[in-house]
C-alpha cells in the first residue's frame, strides 16, 4: 500500500531570460501509492513547473525523475510519451477536451492508444469511468456542450481510463465557481478512498489543500513544508 | 502501433474543418484536372501533327540519287594510288533511277523481323495538260493495297476510291490542287505529257488531299502498272522501295545497313524530317511544365491551409501529446490529413481530367487540311493518369511535411502553461 511510485533526487531547473533564474532547486519527494497530495504556494513559486517536470512532459531539468523505480532521462519523446499513456493521467485547469469528438470517444482516445484492450472493451471501460463520475448521460454529447464543472469530470474519466499509477491535476478547479470545484475535489476524494487512487493537485486554493491528506508547500523554487 | 486511431482522428480533424478541406481538395482537383486536360491534348495535337508526316512517310526510303560518283577514275588508277588527287568540277554521271535487282532486294526485306511492310514505288515527272497550259507534276506510282495498310493512303483520298486505281485500266488518283486547276471531275480524262514526249491520257478515279498544299498542286498517285506504261518501261522498273519498321527509332542504324547491303541510296525518316520531333519534344515540354506548375500552386495551398489547421488546433495537440501521442502520431496524422486532401482531389481530378478530354475529343474540328479529322485529338495514354495520380499525392505529402513536422514538434507545456 505504500510503496513508493515516484522519486525525485535534487532536481534544479532554471529558466535563461535572458539571466538564470531558477526556479526549482533541489526538490527531493517521493511519493507513496494511494496518497493524496496537493502542491500549493504563490504564483510563480514553481509549483506548475513541478508537475510538468514529474508529468514528464518537460524534461529540460537537472536531477533525477524516477517513476516506479525507473529512470526517465535519456528516455526518447516517444518513450516518454508511453510513460505519459500508461501511468500518468492529467487534469488541467481547461479541460482541453477535442471539441470534434463525442465525450465517450474523448474519455476513450487514451486508452486506445494504448491499445491494452479491445475498442468495445475500452468503449465498455469509459463508460463505466463516466457513470462513476455521474456523466454517463452525457456520453454521447460533444464536450462544447456541457457545462465547465461536466467538462472537469470528462477530464477527469479520462484521466482515469488507462488506470494510471498518478492522476497529476493543474489546478483543476481554478476555472470553477464554488459549487463545481466542490464537486470536482469530492470526486477526486473519492477516487482516493474508494479506489486507492494515487492523486498529486497543483492549487491555489488552501481550503482544497487543507482537505487533502498531504500538502507540500512551495516558496521560491523550493519545497519548505510536506 | 495504432494507425486506425491516428487515421480516426486525422478524419475527425479534417471533417471538423470540411470547408477549408473541400477548397484544398478543389485546388488539387482543379490542377490534376488541367494538367490531364493539357496533356491529353497535347499530346493528341502531337500525335496528329507528327501523324501528318510520320503515317505517311517511310521509315526508309531506297532510291537512287543524282550524285557525282564517290570514287573518281584517277583513284582506281594504280600510278597515283597513294597521292591525293584533286578532281575539280566533277558532275554526276547519267545513273538510272532505277532500282536494281529490286525483286530480291523486296523479298529479302520482307523476310527481315525488323521489318513491318515493304512498299515499292516509282515516282515519275510529268506535264499536266490543261489546254495550251502545261503544269509540272510528279506522278506517283504504287501498289494501292500495301500504300494503305502501311501509310493510311485511304486518309488522304478525299473523293472516289482508291481500290480503283486497281480496276480502272489507265486511272489516276489527282492531287487536290492540280484537280481545281485542271478542272477535273471524277470520271474526267485527263491528258499528260511524260519527259519523253509521250502523250497519254488518264480517267480521274479521285482526289487526294495531304494536308500540304505545296503536295497536292504537285503530286498525283497512279498504279505501278500504269506508271510503268507511260513512262515505257518494262515491269521490273521501281525507283523507291519504301520500307516501314516495327521499330522506328532502329531507321538510322538499319538505313546504313541497308544502303552497304543493296547498294543504293537509303534515308532515314529521322533525317528526312527532323524538325518534326523536336517540335513534339517542346510542345510536351511545355505542357508538363504548365501541369506541374499548377500541382505546385495546390502544394501551396495545402500547405497554408495545413499550417492554419495546426494554429487553430495547438490545443489539441497538446493534450494528445500529455495523453500519450508521441511526435510521430502527430506527424502522422497530420501527414494522413495531407495525403488524404492529394487523394481524394487527386482521384476525381483524374475522373474530372478524363471527362474533360473527352469533351475536347467531341468538339467539331474541321480544317481543309486535315479531312479525316472531324474533332480535337485527345490521347487517352494511361501514362498521364498515372503521372497526374503520383503528383499529387508527392506534392501533398511534400506541402504536408513541414506542417507535420512542425505539429510534432509542438511542446504541450508551453501550450498549457500558456493560458
Amino acid at each position: 500500500m505504500s510503496s513508493t511510485i515516484l522519486q525525485t533526487k535534487n532536481i534544479y531547473k532554471s529558466f535563461q531570460d535572458p539571466v538564470e533564474i531558477p526556479v526549482l532547486i533541489d526538490i527531493s519527494l517521493s511519493i507513496n501509492q494511494g496518497e493524496f497530495i496537493s502542491v500549493i504556494g504563490k504564483s510563480g513559486c514553481g509549483k506548475s513547473t513541478l508537475l510538468y517536470v514529474l508529468s514528464t512532459m518537460d524534461t529540460d531539468y537537472q536531477g533525477e525523475l524516477l517513476i516506479e523505480g525507473e529512470r526517465m532521462r535519456g528516455k526518447s519523446e516517444a518513450e516518454l510519451a508511453i510513460v505519459r499513456n500508461q501511468k500518468i493521467g492529467f487534469v488541467f485547469q481547461f479541460h482541453y477536451l477535442l471539441n470534434e469528438f463525442s465525450v465517450l470517444k474523448n474519455v476513450m482516445l487514451p486508452g486506445l492508444k494504448l491499445g491494452k484492450y479491445a475498442a468495445r472493451e475500452i468503449e465498455d471501460r469509459s463508460y463505466e469511468k463516466l457513470k462513476m463520475l455521474g456523466i454517463e448521460k452525457e456520453a454521447l454529447k460533444k464536450p462544447n456542450q456541457l457545462s465547465g464543472g461536466q467538462k472537469q469530470r470528462v477530464a477527469i474519466a479520462r484521466a482515469m481510463i488507462n488506470d494510471p499509477l498518478i492522476v497529476m491535476g493543474d489546478e483543476p478547479t481554478g476555472n470553477l465557481d464554488k459549487k463545481n470545484s466542490d464537486i470536482v475535489f469530492e470526486t477526486f476524494q473519492e477516487l482516493a478512498t474508494q479506489f486507492g487512487q494515487t492523486l498529486l493537485i497543483v492549487t491555489h486554493d488552501n481550503e482544497f489543500a487543507a482537505r487533502t491528506q498531504r500538502t507540500i508547500e512551495m516558496q521560491d523554487g523550493r519545497i519548505v513544508k510536506g | 502501433m495504432k494507425y486506425s486511431l491516428l487515421l480516426d482522428i486525422a478524419r475527425a480533424l479534417l471533417l471538423a474543418r470540411w470547408k477549408q478541406t473541400l477548397v484544398a481538395a478543389i485546388g488539387v482537383t482543379f490542377s490534376i484536372t488541367m494538367f490531364i486536360g493539357l496533356l491529353s491534348f497535347m499530346s493528341g495535337l502531337n500525335d496528329l501533327l507528327d501523324g501528318l508526316i510520320l503515317n505517311r512517310t517511310p521509315h526508309i526510303r531506297l532510291y537512287n540519287d543524282v550524285k557525282a560518283s564517290g570514287k573518281q577514275p584517277v583513284d582506281l588508277a594504280a600510278e597515283y594510288n597513294g597521292y591525293y588527287n584533286f578532281v575539280h568540277s566533277v558532275k554526276p554521271k547519267n545513273r538510272r533511277q532505277e532500282i536494281y535487282n529490286n525483286t530480291p532486294i523486296i523479298a529479302k526485306l520482307k523476310s527481315d523481323a525488323a521489318v513491318s511492310g515493304v512498299a515499292p514505288k516509282i515516282v515519275a515527272q510529268v506535264f499536266y495538260n490543261i489546254g495550251v497550259v502545261s503544269l509540272t507534276g510528279i506522278i506517283n506510282g504504287i501498289d494501292p493495297q500495301e500504300e494503305n495498310r502501311l501509310f493510311r493512303f485511304q486518309d488522304y483520298v478525299t473523293g472516289g476510291n482508291y481500290q480503283d486505281l486497281i480496276h480502272v485500266p489507265n486511272s489516276i488518283i489527282l492531287g487536290k490542287g492540280v484537280a481545281e486547276k485542271m478542272l477535273a471531275d471524277i470520271g474526267d480524262v485527263i491528258q499528260i505529257t511524260t519527259p519523253k514526249g509521250a502523250r497519254i491520257q488518264l480517267k480521274v478515279v479521285g482526289y487526294f488531299e495531304s494536308g500540304l498544299q505545296e503536295i497536292d498542286k504537285i503530286q498525283s498517285y497512279a498504279s505501278i502498272g500504269t506508271t510503268q506504261k507511260l513512262l515505257g518501261e518494262s515491269d521490273i522498273y521501281i525507283t523507291d522501295i519504301q520500307i516501314k519498321l516495327k521499330d522506328l527509332s532502329l531507321a538510322p542504324e538499319l538505313a546504313r545497313q541497308y544502303e552497304k547491303l543493296f547498294d543504293v541510296d537509303a534515308i532515314d525518316i529521322q533525317t528526312a524530317n527532323s524538325q518534326y520531333e523536336t517540335g513534339s519534344s517542346i510542345r510536351s515540354l511545355i505542357s508538363y511544365s504548365v501541369g506541374i506548375t499548377l500541382l505546385i500552386v495546390a502544394g501551396f495551398g495545402i500547405y497554408n491551409i495545413l499550417n492554419m489547421m495546426i494554429y487553430e488546433k495547438m490545443d489539441s495537440i497538446a493534450i494528445l501529446k500529455a495523453t500519450g501521442f508521441s511526435g510521430r502520431d502527430v506527424n502522422r496524422i497530420f501527414t494522413a490529413i495531407a495525403l488524404s486532401i492529394g487523394i481524394f482531389g487527386g482521384a476525381l481530378g483524374l475522373a474530372f481530367g478524363f471527362g474533360l478530354s473527352v469533351i475536347i475529343d467531341h468538339i467539331p474540328f474541321n480544317t481543309p487540311s486535315l479531312p479525316t479529322i472531324k474533332t480535337y485529338p485527345i490521347n487517352y495514354s494511361l501514362k498521364y493518369y498515372l503521372i497526374g495520380g503520383m503528383f499529387s499525392v508527392l506534392t501533398t505529402y511534400l506541402a504536408g511535411y513541414f506542417p507535420s513536422r512542425k505539429a510534432s514538434r509542438i511542446d504541450p507545456v508551453s501550450i498549457i502553461r500558456g493560458k
